[in-house]
């Protein structure tokens, strides 16, 4: 009777996955532990208890915020908002070609072109703006150019990763029968490529500049201009009723571009 | 003679399009003029920036060797802590951040701290937590853990949105628990995009444990700004090249799980 018992119990895995799956999440869980003793070793403790405290303080000295000066930040909105814009669109024309060379469908070669243009992605990708702007503002010295060009730099990644992929997705149908015209390359790409990925394009190009609004308002904090660098001069003050305003300023600015994506974005689809 | 033209998909309407276009090129035009450059700034800067294409292509592992390794180790564990504690609390947020499980109150507290936690950069958040619980890894772990409860939790929260209802229905009809529904019924078909988005948030943890080491939340950052700033730019290549080379690790090992669990 009991054995019988004990096959009728429904499990979910097989005897052998079970344990495997065990073996994973405890060697995640073990990973986990090992990172945090090591992650803490050198954390004050009293820091930590203390911060309930000093976070009233601080909200404290926040509120209320100091709403005139918001005089002072119009031109530094136009700043960040050229920022995004033009670093979006310089991010978007150096990532087209990369696109087309990085897809499996129109590389001009496998072995050759298509790595390159995948490593071109890839660090795009891995290196955040505020590096590149870090990189760039000892280079050209501070300025929205620096901000601009880190944005576009950024952008390249992000765009050709997600516009290559829209390409190799492509119906080739199309591509043949413009191929069988006897269209060249140039003509096959402008005739049967582009029309399919032109709305993925552009809903890609709407996405990332949102995504750059919200990163060019602090990429003055290292000196490449926009509203982030009244935040780091009122962070260097602790003028917290002015950091307040501003921080308030950004978070309307991300809403508002988000909401504008959104719209254009359903408008695409 | 009439030639054939392509079409225009997107605005048919030749007028609008011309409308666009010059909206468009004023925009550029007022846009680029606002740029203000000092040409002779970057004429001098060109040589630098020469100097940091030759010291990425000849990186300088050697010279900080001990600050580069305890920048990534700590780097590393920062990612690895936050992600886990970040996922976890993601859940509940995720669940009760989903219509169709979470009744109202807990469904709106959910969504507006989710949306809160998306819309603050990481380094705004790193400074306030900086300035609360002091410089190192400790700051740097809070503020990656808030910014990946605000991304998992919303992503959670919209695949659990469009569950099967039926699997769920039938669990429900054997008068299973609430907590045996969530287990059998929910958890199993929204797993498998779970764990793949988990390891995709790993990944940006650590691209942005390098940027809030800039604001004193620990990490790499740090190292990398002082190379920076010293203009050692072989140094700041060969962190550079870490950074790319970690990343393309965590995709290709992301990649590798995601197959493996599927």
């Amino acid at each position: 009777m009991g054995e019988l018992e004990q096959k009728l119990v429904w499990e979910s895995h097989t005897r052998r996955k079970a344990w495997t799956v065990w073996g994973f999440w405890f060697s995640i869980v073990l990973l986990t532990v090992f990172c945090w003793l090591e992650m803490t070793e050198d954390t004050i403790w009293f820091f930590v208890y203390d911060a309930p405290v000093q976070a009233a303080d601080l909200i404290d000295r926040m509120f209320p915020p100091e709403w005139l000066y918001i005089n002072k930040l119009y031109k530094a909105l136009w700043d960040t908002l050229n920022i995004a814009t033009l670093g979006t669109l310089l991010g978007v024309i150096l990532a087209f070609p990369v696109a087309f060379l990085a897809a499996r469908n129109t590389t001009p070669s496998t072995k050759f072109v298509r790595p390159i243009a995948l490593f071109i992605i890839a660090s795009s990708r891995s290196i955040n703006s505020l590096i590149w702007a870090l990189l760039l503002v000892t280079i050209l010295g501070p300025g929205i150019l620096a901000g601009i060009i880190a944005i576009g730099l950024r952008s390249i990644g992000f765009v050709a990763k997600l516009l290559y992929e829209s390409i190799e997705e492509i119906n080739s149908t199309s591509v043949e029968a413009i191929e069988s015209t006897g269209a060249s390359r140039f003509q096959t790409i402008a005739y049967a490529i582009i029309p399919q990925i032109l709305p993925a394009f552009l809903s890609i190009t709407i996405f990332r500049w949102d995504i750059n609004i919200r990163e060019s308002t602090i990429l003055g904090l290292v000196g490449a201009g926009g509203i982030g660098l009244f935040l780091s001069s009122s962070l260097n003050v602790l003028a917290w009723p002015q950091v307040t305003l501003i921080i308030l300023v950004i978070l309307a600015t991300v809403v508002v571009s988000e909401y504008i994506s959104a719209r254009v974005r359903s408008l695409l689809i | 003679m009439r030639t054939w033209q392509r079409p225009h998909y997107l605005v048919p309407d030749k007028r609008w399009r011309i409308a666009l276009w010059i909206a468009f090129f004023l925009y550029l035009i007022v846009g680029i003029g606002s740029i203000e450059v000092n040409w002779q700034r970057v004429y001098e800067g060109l040589e630098r920036g020469g100097r940091f294409i030759e010291g990425f292509l000849n990186p300088n592992f050697t010279r900080r060797a001990a600050d580069i390794y305890s920048g990534i180790y700590e780097s590393l564990t920062m990612t690895v802590t936050s992600t886990v504690v970040g996922i976890l609390l993601s859940i509940p947020f995720g669940m009760g951040a989903a219509r169709n499980i979470s009744p109202k109150p807990i469904y709106l507290f959910c969504r507006s701290f989710i949306a809160v936690s998306r819309s603050m950069q990481e380094v705004i958040v790193a400074i306030f937590l900086v300035a609360l619980f002091g410089f190192g890894a400790f700051a740097g772990f809070l503020t990656l853990t808030y910014a990946t409860i605000g991304f998992l939790g919303k992503l959670l929260a919209e695949e659990i949105e469009e569950i099967d209802k039926k699997q769920l229905e039938a669990i429900a009809s054997t008068g299973a628990s609430w907590l045996q529904r969530m287990h059998i019924a929910i958890w199993p078909q929204v797993m498998p995009r779970m764990i793949g988005l988990s390891f995709y948030r790993f990944d940006i943890n650590f691209r942005e444990s390098a940027v809030i080491g800039i604001v004193g939340a620990g990490g790499i950052g740090a190292t990398l700004n002082t190379s920076i700033d010293r203009y050692e730019y072989d140094s700041a290549g060969a962190v550079l090249i870490l950074i790319i080379l970690i990343v393309l690790a965590c995709e290709y090992l992301s990649g590798w799980i995601r197959k493996w669990v599927s």
